[in-house]
């Protein structure tokens, strides 16, 4: 019975004990840079002292990437990633790339990396679970087809109602291909564009919705007769493309700084024209 | 003898055991809710719970996407269904050929052997694709092109393969005996085993056989790969709306919600049908 006693003695301090060790709460309101000193290299709280460590999806796609490399600067994403780190004050060699899965990113808890880069769309919703910089690309949804198929000549999105249409999951171009689209048929949804396409070769689907630059790219590259149908309707509002930053990053601010000043000095403009044509895709009325 | 009365030392003895009984019963009790209490305490008290409360747990998320998710389990109900009747047939017909004997069925004994190899190996998600992407690019005319009847027959194709051994490791573990009786009674190859070695066979391997279904259960969700909705597709898309993992729990619930009623189902089957194990009746 002593023993017993015992034992259950040490159990009950066994577990008071780990809820002594429990993590304690790092408090980090969300810090809004007053001037930009703050945003000063040294006193930036990246995870590893002078470096930046940015994540972002593998395979890393065109446009968005250069031959999945994302260290090599070329592509919109990894230029504009490079271009905010010089902003931050970090040189080329001082920004550490990492493989984050697109939707690890956005899992709660601590985050291995500064900043990821991975074509997230910033939504009130989302901001729960992640914080999002100022957006660095304004994003239009895009259907894709092959030559001859059933919507190739669509002209409105009424024409597309009755095609079987698919998407990236976990997509906004999924939920205009849901909201704008409203197919009859359920959608086909696949774990990534590259699996998309391979279903649109086969004719399983008749198209696929997407976000214009990869529409430019699927059709250029990856399909052999692939037509750009158009761009969905601009929703009621604007889509873009942010950092995602650990949720109260007390880098936020400074990255959207960073963004912002881009923007303003037409830096983003011009790595837009550079890598994300807009021409030949025809609006869908 | 209706007059018999336990002795006082028997009433002692059945006193004893029930305040026994009782006091077992208060501890068990008693220990399980103080551990229960302690698990609550500790896991509430850490200080990112209230986030993983709100990210995984949260009620009315969760009923939000109830009948999305529910809809996609449907799909894998569907798939579940018919494809286990078919793993049976195939399962059961592997397992068959591979226990024939004489020299004249070799053929058949080393097709059920390679096909077990090859399909115990290969990861099911690269059947899935080869059947569900590769066979519909053939661009045949006549063959179905659906994603769904592609993805069921690649957990056709990899589950026979589980089956089929769990099928053999029954049959061979009817003792030779049992066939040496029958045929002496007359019974043909064929009756022997239809009549004696199956039967057992087949009530000794249920728990193994609960277990591929639940198993083929979940992976009937891996076909989502080729495009279709099932409930972990339906929780993945409706997570990605606002980064909240509930769904993913109302999916996991629904799956074990279905799993449990089928284990006690087949339990209460096999007892009734006078399983108790391996080594006859109960101890």
């Amino acid at each position: 019975m002593r023993t017993r006693a015992v034992v259950a003695g040490l159990a009950v301090l066994a577990v008071v004990g780990l809820g002594a060790c429990a993590p304690e709460d790092s408090s980090s309101g969300a810090a809004t840079p007053s001037g930009a000193d703050d945003c000063a290299k040294d006193k930036l709280a990246v995870k590893t002292a002078g470096t930046l460590t940015v994540g972002t999806d593998k395979p890393a796609y065109e446009p968005w990437f250069s031959g999945d490399d994302p260290s090599n600067g070329k592509g919109y994403e990894s230029a504009v990633t490079y271009a905010v780190a010089k902003k931050l004050g970090f040189e080329q060699a001082e920004v550490k790339w990492q493989t984050v899965q697109f939707n690890t990113a956005f899992a709660p808890g601590p985050k291995a990396f500064d900043l990821d880069v991975n074509q997230v769309s910033i939504s009130e919703d989302r901001r729960k679970a992640v914080d999002f910089s100022s957006g660095y690309y304004d994003v239009r949804q895009t259907v894709i087809t092959t030559a001859g198929s059933k919507i190739a000549n669509a002209k409105s999105v009424a024409e597309l109602a009755d095609a079987k249409l698919g998407a990236q999951v976990g997509t906004t171009s999924y939920t205009a291909l849901r909201d704008q689209v409203k197919p009859k048929q359920t959608p086909a949804v696949f774990d990534t564009n590259d699996l998309a396409v391979q279903a649109l070769k086969n004719k399983q689907i008749d198209g696929i919705v997407v976000d214009l630059p990869t529409a430019f790219y699927m059709t250029a590259a990856q399909l052999d007769n692939g037509k750009i149908v158009g761009q969905l309707p601009a929703g009621g509002q604007g889509e873009q493309f942010g950092f995602v930053l650990e949720k109260n990053s007390k880098l936020t601010g400074c990255v959207s700084q960073a963004v912002d000043a881009l923007k303003a000095d037409g830096t983003l403009a011009n790595l837009q024209k550079q890598y994300l044509t807009q021409s030949g895709a025809p609006e869908l009325s | 003898m209706s007059t018999w009365q336990p002795s006082e030392l028997q009433r002692e003895r059945i006193a004893y055991r029930r305040r026994q009984a009782r006091r077992s019963t208060l501890i068990a009790l008693v220990s399980s809710v103080v551990l229960l209490a302690l698990v609550v305490v500790g896991i509430g008290s850490t200080p990112g719970w209230p986030r993983v409360r709100e990210t995984f747990f949260d009620a009315q998320r969760g009923w939000e996407a109830l009948p999305v998710v529910a809809q996609g389990l449907w799909l894998n109900i569907r798939v579940m269904l018919v494809c286990a009747v078919l793993i049976v047939v195939f399962g059961l017909t592997l397992a068959i050929m591979r226990t024939l004997r004489g020299p004249i069925f070799f053929p058949l004994r080393v097709f059920a052997a390679a096909y077990t190899d090859v399909f115990r190996g290969l990861p099911l998600l690269l059947v899935i694709f080869l059947l569900g992407f590769g066979v519909p690019a053939l661009q045949l005319r006549g063959l179905p092109n659906q994603a769904v009847i592609w993805g069921g027959a690649a957990l056709v194709l990899t589950y026979s393969s589980y089956v089929a051994e769990v099928f053999r490791a029954g049959i061979e573990s009817v003792h030779p005996s049992q066939r040496a009786a029958a045929r002496s009674l007359g019974l043909t190859y064929r009756q022997t085993l239809r009549f004696v070695v199956l039967p057992q066979a087949v009530r000794r391997v249920l728990p193994p056989l609960l277990n591929d279904f639940v198993s083929l259960q979940k992976d009937s969700g891996l076909i989502a790969v080729l495009g279709v909705i099932d409930a972990i597709r339906a929780a993945q898309l409706e997570t990605a709306e606002d980064f909240n993992f509930t769904p993913y729990v109302v999916a996991g619930l629904l799956f074990v919600a279905l799993t449990i009623p089928l284990t006690r189902l087949t339990d209460y089957v096999a007892r009734k049908q006078g399983w108790y194990g391996g080594g006859g009746g109960p101890v």
